[in-house]
């Protein structure tokens, strides 16, 4: 009876984590093709519910009464499995993003690895999905993807040393805590930016979307899918532009930390303060996507390895001597 | 590499001036407009649905002179004439396949009386092919109906032609 009643509270707290998650996702698919739009003088979706705000669940909708066409000469298993895994993994690791100091699924010691190891597994949906389909360009974008996102994790993980250096533990609340003084942004500008470029990349966003480069590969690894399984690839990756927007927050600009600590922004609830951040960030990513183009795949991987991978390393030596020579390195 | 160069690159000079750029087109008005509540404008000359017109007194203008038969490049018209008992010559038939139409506009002006004419009208989608196939009451329907609007494009178009 007890472990019932375990089961059964935390089943209701992850739904109260993951519907939001859900629902944000259809949203902020909205905002960016509204704000795509509006860069470019059109007006988005403008029809579905007010200001088209519905626009996403008509679309899924549409998706769901569509017809799954599964290949004939594809491996039907892994085919089926390849959306069900990157979706299910860029929900997953919502699990230990704090909202505020005590409104987190699971507080676990080392989350920022646990983020950091699921959004490595994520390219495996999009390898499986490229394999399985069994046809050239599906393949070709998967590998490119597989290739892009290994490149740019490396020096994602270089920049999350930067912080963890400054902070002295792996447990998100402690890297939002540690920011009270001061957001690391300010100090770490340089590191903000490439870790700003590298989730683009990570996330498959332009000017870094080669893998599913209309012109060349027509949609990458998701030429084969269709209806529902289309829909799940593009809900995964939206989830994983979310999450990589949360983790830029909390990582750089204080989690759920209100900007400054007088009146009216002290009393707005600390989840909102995160929430905006996270828009913030998503409308910036929104606005890269409208303005620039595609990188070419030997630039992609130039900008990878031979720049932002370098001038971390070298960031992270600066980081650590600037806090061994005056004496700042966290206690623990 | 240039000192200038390089300044542009590490400080991302050409990008954050793009995206200061982007940031003012997202407050201008916008150019969209929303068809099925807006429409665009049409110009006096714009080749859309056919029509049959009649004389003011009601009438048909159409003498059966099968020019337009004649020159149209994708032979979507039909025209079968008998001489009726005031001894002027009619049509019996005149049907235009509208799959076949090409939208050149070369009946309309063909045409000594201004009998054939493509008016405004381009939302006339149907759900089966067989609606797509106009007859004579069909396409002296769309002229009664759109008579005012045509009479007008004439006139407008009238100076150029």
């Amino acid at each position: 009876m007890e472990y019932l009643n375990i089961l059964f509270s935390e089943t209701y707290k992850i739904l109260f984590l993951l519907l939001p998650v859900l629902v944000s996702v259809a949203m902020i698919v909205w905002l960016d093709r509204r704000i795509w739009a509006f860069v470019q003088k059109r007006k988005g979706p403008n029809v579905v519910g007010p200001f088209g705000l519905l626009q996403s669940l008509a679309d899924a909708l549409k998706y769901i009464f569509k017809e799954i066409i599964i290949p004939a000469s594809s491996n039907k298993v892994i085919f089926i499995l390849a959306p069900i895994v990157t979706m299910t993994l860029a929900l997953v690791a919502w699990a230990v993003i704090p909202f505020s100091e005590d409104f987190v699924l699971a507080n676990i010691n080392v989350g920022i690895l646990y983020i950091f190891a699921i959004s490595s597994l994520g390219v495996y949906g999009i390898i499986m999905g490229g394999w399985a389909s069994n046809s050239k360009y599906p393949f070709l974008g998967s590998i490119r993807s597989a290739a892009q996102m290994v490149s740019y994790e490396v020096s994602i993980g270089v920049i999350i040393i930067n912080v963890l250096l400054c902070v002295g533990s792996l447990n998100l609340g402690d890297i939002v805590l540690a920011q009270e003084r001061i957001w690391f942004v300010v100090p770490l500008f340089p590191m903000f930016v490439i870790f700003f470029i590298s989730a683009l990349a990570e996330t498959n966003r332009p000017p870094f979307d080669l893998p599913e480069a209309e012109a060349e590969l027509v949609s990458g690894y998701q030429t084969e899918y269709s209806g529902m399984m289309y829909a799940m690839f593009w809900l995964g990756e939206y989830a994983n532009i979310l999450l990589m927007c949360a983790l830029g927050s909390i990582l750089f600009l204080g989690g759920w930390l209100s900007p400054i600590d007088i009146y009216p922004f002290s009393i707005v609830p600390d989840p909102l303060w995160f929430i905006l951040k996270i828009l913030f960030l998503f409308v910036l990513f929104a606005l890269v996507k409208a303005i620039v183009p595609r990188y070419r795949y030997d630039q992609l991987m130039r900008l990878g390895w031979k720049v932002f991978l370098p001038i971390s390393l070298i960031w992270v030596v600066l980081t650590s001597s600037y806090l061994m020579y005056f004496d700042l390195l966290p206690k623990s | 590499m240039k000192i200038s160069r390089f300044i542009k690159t590490v400080f991302m000079i050409d990008f954050v001036s793009g995206l200061v750029i982007a940031v003012k087109e997202m407050f201008k008005p916008k150019k969209t407009i929303n068809y099925p509540f807006e429409k665009g404008k049409i110009s006096p000359r714009f080749r859309g649905e056919h029509a049959l017109r009649r004389y003011p007194n009601g009438e048909e203008r159409c003498i059966a002179c099968k020019l337009c038969e004649a020159v149209c490049p994708a032979q979507a018209i039909t025209i079968e004439s008998s001489e009726r008992e005031d001894g002027s010559r009619k049509t019996t038939r005149y049907d235009i396949d509208m799959l076949k139409c090409i939208y050149c506009g070369l009946c309309e002006e063909s045409c000594p009386v201004d009998a054939i004419v493509q008016g405004p009208n381009f939302e006339f989608a149907t759900e089966t092919r067989e609606e797509l196939y106009y007859t004579k009451e069909k396409l002296l329907e769309n002229g009664d109906r759109w008579e005012s609007v045509l009479a007008a494009n004439i006139k407008a178009d009238n100076p150029h032609r």
